[in-house]
């Protein structure tokens, strides 16, 4: 069982700081750590390894100082780590991102039975990634999945949660499974892994090594532009109850829902 | 010509039929709607919501949505029509089959966009919160086509427009192959219903502990409403994520929205600001909440939950004053 995980090195978005003229994340001098939903990610495809034997990658694309996040994956279980790193990249969008991943992986002809990826990014939050990615690569992909039921010749079964139901899919391998925080709790790292995680190589991969035009990535290649950013607005006038007037708050409060329950305008 | 896709004439695709027309009178563009379904239920009634045209393309594989078939499926009719503009609701369906759409004719996605519009030209500018919602984005897709984004369910109202001869067309599907294999559906308990409700209580960790969610439930089952919950609820487990609201759970528009013990982090407020009246109830009287209501009760949410129910019941009773 070879699993391979993509992992996203994000800033804390609390801090958060965006370069106005092109609209994406300035990333210097940030915090950053692993994206919090691919480590539900890495952990059920580290927990298959110890149940199936094999081998886990995490690959991941971004600045340089991803090679952190990629350390403590390894701390936390995974055998081998892989960075595209270029500045060619920056400012790929989610198709430029998936392209340069699904060549990354076609030219180190990484071999995996599944695909593993987290829903979506804490920074982006397009969830899209990791189907664009597994669409150019042509493998079948079961999203939102909540539980990965068992591995049996060939197969995975799993648990996908969608609107109005839990639904129960077989599918062959390889495939790709965008999988829920459910899947997995991740652990916290062992010494013994946080030891061999500063040993461990991280194998570093530039535009040029992978065969990636500079012209098909980055914001050059990517098909979105960010045209504006702006803040959002969203004061409102609060008429504030506090002390001896909290009952007279409880008061409106309670007339404004009568109103609503009689169907009058609140 | 904007297509709207979806695979069931639900609640989203007539609020995406809705605004679509807008932008499509704007532009001077045909608008067809795209059902991908087992089943044709309800297509009448989307005439009454704008399209120029319903392409149906119905199998009985299209019951469940599994993304090998709608993809094929899709892929061709899309061909077929090169639709200048392609948008669908984000939901489970949405947000899986774009993706595998938007890399399959090398184009951009802007996921959950909150707001649409289209220029002159017939460029579709894409607004999405960025940043864990902290500002906003305009996006355009300017030389690849078509463009693609997909919409939170909720923003958009749903506005019916005055008849036209919408045109039906049923696209031949061959028998359309899956990979994957659906085993069984075990259908979910009717979820919270934020969607629809017209009065919400959301619950924050300033609740204090779980057991006092149960009041959150009985004062929305007096006032026949929903309970939401901030994602540190959600995360601590005492509500499931159905509950969620803000960016990364469901976008609301009650007439009243009760933010109880809720301290008002950007994402939360994503979700919530087309309420018409927020209400929130907090402890700290700096609470970030309170620069997005319209009512502000500097106390204890618990206590304060408890005091309206206290006083709906009284109404129940017949005992009003």
């Amino acid at each position: 069982m070879n699993v391979l995980v993509l992992v996203k090195q994000v800033p804390d978005t609390e801090k958060v700081k965006i370069d106005l003229d092109t609209g994406t994340l300035i990333r210097e001098g940030l915090d950053i750590t692993m994206n919090p939903l691919d480590a539900h990610a890495l952990e059920l495809a580290v927990s298959l390894k110890e149940k199936h034997g094999g081998s886990v990658t995490v690959l991941s694309m971004g600045p340089m100082n991803t090679v952190d996040v990629l350390r403590s994956a390894i701390a936390l279980g995974a055998d081998r780590a892989i960075l595209l790193s270029d500045a060619a990249l920056a400012g790929s969008d989610t198709w430029a991102t998936s392209l340069a991943l699904a060549r990354t992986i076609q030219k180190l002809s990484i071999q995996y039975d599944l695909l593993v990826c987290g829903e979506k990014s804490t920074d982006g939050e397009t969830g899209q990634v990791g189907i664009e990615l597994a669409t150019l690569l042509n493998l079948p992909v079961i999203s939102y999945v909540s539980e990965l039921i068992e591995i049996t010749e060939g197969f995975v079964l799993v648990r996908r949660s969608v609107e109005d139901a839990y639904e129960i899919w077989k599918a062959p391998l390889p495939v790709c499974l965008c999988v829920l925080k459910s899947v997995a709790e991740p652990r916290l790292p062992t010494l013994s892994g946080k030891k061999k995680a500063m040993d461990a190589r991280i194998e570093i991969y530039n535009a040029k090594d992978i065969g990636i035009d500079p012209e098909e990535v980055g914001l050059k290649g990517s098909p979105t532009r960010v045209v504006k950013v702006f803040n959002t607005k969203v004061s409102r006038n609060c008429t504030i109850y506090e002390d001896k007037d909290v009952p007279e708050g409880i008061n409106r409060l309670v007339e404004l829902i009568r109103r609503a329950l009689e169907g009058e305008p609140v | 010509m904007i297509m709207v896709l979806n695979n069931r004439v639900d609640r989203s695709s007539l609020e995406l039929l809705s605004k679509a027309r807008k932008l499509a009178d704007k532009a001077s563009m045909k608008l067809s709607f795209l059902l991908i379904s087992n089943s044709k239920k309800n297509v009448e009634e989307l005439a009454r919501f704008g399209p120029d045209v319903v392409i149906l393309a119905l199998h009985e594989r299209f019951e469940r949505f599994s993304l090998d078939p709608f993809l094929s499926t899709s892929k061709k009719i899309l061909e077929k029509y090169s639709p200048s503009i392609v948008l669908a609701p984000a939901t489970t369906f949405g947000r899986t089959l774009m993706p595998a759409l938007a890399a399959t004719f090398r184009t951009g996605l802007t996921a959950d966009c909150t707001e649409l519009d289209v220029d002159e030209k017939g460029s579709l500018l894409q607004t999405r919160p960025a940043i864990g919602g902290n500002v906003m984005a305009t996006i355009v897709t300017p030389f690849h086509r078509p463009q693609m984004a997909t919409v939170r369910p909720g923003v958009f109202e749903i506005e019916e427009h005055k008849k036209r001869d919408t045109i039906f067309i049923e696209e031949p599907v061959e028998n359309p192959e899956d990979r994957c294999q659906l085993v069984r559906v075990e259908p979910k308990q009717a979820g919270a219903k934020l969607e629809e409700a017209k009065i919400i209580v959301s619950v924050g960790k300033g609740l204090r502990k779980k057991e006092n969610v149960e009041l959150a439930f009985r004062f929305a089952s007096l006032v026949k409403g929903a309970v939401g919950a901030s994602r540190a609820v959600v995360d601590a487990r005492w509500l499931s994520h159905d509950h969620q609201v803000g960016l990364s759970g469901k976008t609301v528009k009650p007439k009243i929205y009760i933010a109880a013990g809720i301290s008002g982090a950007v994402q939360h407020l994503a979700g919530m600001q087309t309420s018409e009246i927020v209400v929130a109830i907090n402890k700290d009287r700096h609470a970030p909440i309170f620069r997005v209501a319209d009512i502000g009760i500097v106390a204890d949410a618990s206590w304060a939950l408890s005091e309206l129910i206290r006083r709906l019941e009284r109404d129940d009773d017949g005992s009003r004053q």
